[in-house]
């Protein structure tokens, strides 16, 4: 069976004036129809450059070096430009963190919409309003005939984020990829919204990549995580076994460093140190100056994800390979 | 008065004149010219009171007013209607040059490390301008002796002194604005959301600072955060405000074990928890209403599940309950809820 997504071995590369930035190096992922994938990590660990190449939208001097991305059986790094608009907006939507940024502020509502709609299907401007009327209710927008003749200023930011949301089911796609939908909103509106695009991707059976930096809001709404690192994945698996169970150091430290595990008033577990820039990525694994438990073989040697289990836990630390390798001798 | 008191507000009000010039102010209505002021409502009769040592957080979503109640209690804005005191002075009345002494034991924090600081000054010139201001006899080597301490304290090397901000990434820059603000050795230092424009793993090492910083000082904050995670850690005491308005003040044990006001309560509902799939939420109804036009009666009428006749018509007081929280709303009152 094909998956819905597939990204193999994904490498995008920016040409500079000095030289070339690895933005993303070796990422691999499969999504199948109606499954939830989050993609977490800090600033500049490469998770909107990720979700960007899957839909081809690396502008320059980025590009894609290496890797294919496979989107139900076609390869979408291939495709003429033409194809791929046939794909992008239509079976895969994309929503942005800044729901006043991806809306055209003097345009209404229902003109965006309808125009959205026109530019994939052949369809007549009257028909077009009913399906983003339809959109709208699904959103529980109050009073949707109303809304759509007005314009994104006259709308909250929770409401707005709503709207993101219509738009990019409007064409019933297969796949939605969401960048930070939730970071720009209060928690009790972010509750809603990922209320929402939880309810609609399980009736709908549409696939989601949930990017974000919040770990308790994927933690709540993907199936699987990926943990990514300066460009890396470092870790992989289903959610509950992360959240429950990290290998990698730096998810343990991501997990550690949040309020709320903890005593309160005691010190937080802090990982020292910062995300390196792409410019100077330290030799052997990325992570090791941060690391506690580093030892002489990280600062020479990349680790290499490994499988850890039969359910797709992998992570890529060569500390945790070691262990896990001597406990198998001991059982044997 | 009591002398325990490090700052006490009084029924302290705060609204900002939107209504720009006198055209814009005109309005035609039923063929009759009229002048209106438009108001943002921003603070309304907020009354409380700190005590030395320990964290008071304010938090509240987007426009609920936490940030103008902060910028108003140091000063920043001049408040329209209340009281400040700073110990047993009255701090609100006082000139700007009565008010040195003052600034010099209050300091601020900012949100935004990029925004905060001078992008054209060192390091050194940032942190040295307070000290030299509120202390002009003291000599040059006691202020880079000074300097180079409060650096260390905070994490940052004292040889990039004379680096500029964009030389550092956004936590460093964090870690150089609290150097600014212990640089004249404070009692009282109010956060405007310190952290919130932190990663998680750089959001640890401030929140740390921050803690050391106030055991080793004996430092009071005033912490203003959306963040209720951060809220819980942190906090001795809370105050949970919407609309401009206090309607729930607790210890921070109090609060996050048993919120009483039916905001607290949505708001507590609404954090996502590491690890706990699908947890239900109380759902508000509708959206928080414009402090240009607040709501009569209690501020939170319209989005309650609970509210009555009474809610609608009188504005509910902060009230004491024997738990020792303050609460706002009739229905805990009247023991409906």
């Amino acid at each position: 069976m094909t998956h819905l997504l597939e990204v193999k071995d994904l490498e995008v590369k920016f040409a500079l004036r000095f030289g070339e930035l690895t933005a993303i190096n070796g990422v691999s992922l499969t999504l199948d129809k109606g499954e939830r994938l989050g993609l977490v990590g800090e600033s500049g660990a490469g998770k909107s450059v990720t979700g960007f190449a899957i839909i081809n939208l690396i502008s320059k001097p980025g590009y894609i070096s290496d890797g294919c991305v496979l989107f139900e059986g076609v390869e979408l790094n291939r495709l003429s430009a033409e194809k791929m608009r046939n794909i992008r907006g239509n079976r895969i939507s994309m929503i942005f963190q800044d729901p006043m940024m991806t809306l055209n502020p003097v345009l209404t509502i229902g003109t965006q919409m309808v125009e959205t709609l026109q530019a994939h299907q052949n369809i007549s401007k009257k028909a077009a309003e009913e399906v983003a009327l339809e959109k709208l209710q699904k959103v529980q927008m109050p009073s949707p005939g109303k809304r759509l003749k007005q314009y994104p200023h006259e709308f909250s930011g929770g409401m707005r984020q709503r709207i993101v949301i219509a738009i990019a089911l409007l064409t019933n796609p297969a796949l939605i990829i969401a960048d930070e939908p939730s970071t720009a909103l209060d928690v009790t509106i972010q509750a809603e919204i990922m209320d929402l695009l939880l309810e609609l991707c399980e009736s709908e059976e549409m696939g989601l990549i949930l990017i974000t930096h919040d770990l308790a809001v994927v933690s709540q709404v993907t199936e699987k995580i990926l943990v990514m690192y300066a460009g890396k994945i470092v870790e992989s698996g289903l959610t509950q076994d992360i959240i429950s169970d990290p290998k990698h150091p730096y998810t343990q430290g991501l997990i550690k460093a949040l309020p709320g595990s903890l005593q309160p008033g005691t010190r937080l577990n802090q990982i020292p140190g910062m995300m390196p820039t792409l410019t100077d990525i330290p030799p052997g694994c990325a992570f090791h100056p941060r690391c506690n438990i580093c030892s002489s073989v990280c600062r020479i040697e990349v680790p290499s994800l490994t499988s850890l289990d039969d359910h797709g836990r992998m992570t890529a630390c060569h500390i945790v390979e070691k262990e896990i390798k001597e406990a198998k001798a001991k059982s044997e | 008065m009591n002398n325990n008191r490090l700052l006490t507000l009084k029924n302290l009000v705060k609204h900002f004149d939107i209504s720009g010039g006198l055209l814009d102010q005109l309005s035609l209505e039923k063929g009759r010219v009229i002048r209106r002021r438009t108001t943002v409502k921003a603070v309304n009769d907020i009354s409380l009171t700190i005590y030395p040592g320990e964290t008071f957080s304010i938090v509240g979503e987007s426009g609920c007013g936490k940030s103008t109640l902060a910028r108003t209690t140091i000063g920043l804005y001049p408040p329209d209607r209340g009281e400040i005191y700073y110990r047993n002075d009255r701090i609100d009345t006082l000139t700007p040059q009565q008010l040195l002494p003052y600034r010099a034991r209050m300091q601020m924090i900012f949100q935004d490390p990029y925004a905060s600081l001078n992008p054209r000054k060192t390091v050194r010139q940032t942190l040295e301008e307070p000290v030299i201001f509120h202390n002009p006899s003291i000599s040059t080597k006691e202020v880079k002796n000074k300097v180079a301490g409060v650096m260390e304290q905070v994490g940052v090397d004292p040889q990039w002194v004379d680096r500029y901000p964009h030389e550092f990434s956004g936590g460093q820059r964090q870690r150089i604005s609290i150097a600014r603000a212990l640089m004249v050795d404070p009692e009282f230092i109010i956060a405007d959301e310190p952290v919130s424009a932190l990663d998680v793993s750089i959001q640890a090492q401030i929140l740390n600072l921050l803690m050391e910083a106030q055991q080793k000082r004996g430092l009071t904050y005033m912490f203003i955060t959306h963040d209720l995670s951060v809220v819980q850690h942190i906090s001795t005491r809370v105050a949970v405000m919407y609309l401009g308005t206090l309607c729930e003040l607790a210890s921070a044990r109090e609060l996050f074990e048993s919120p009483c006001h039916p905001y607290t309560q949505a708001l507590l509902s609404a954090i996502p928890n590491l690890g706990q799939h699908k947890k239900k939420h109380v759902k508000l109804k509708g959206e928080v209403p414009t402090p240009i036009k607040l709501p009569s009666g209690c501020v939170f009428h319209g989005r309650c599940l609970y509210a009555d006749e009474r809610c609608i018509r009188e504005i509910p007081r902060l009230s004491r309950l024997d738990s020792g929280t303050f609460v706002a709303c009739h229905g805990t009152e009247e023991g409906r809820l």
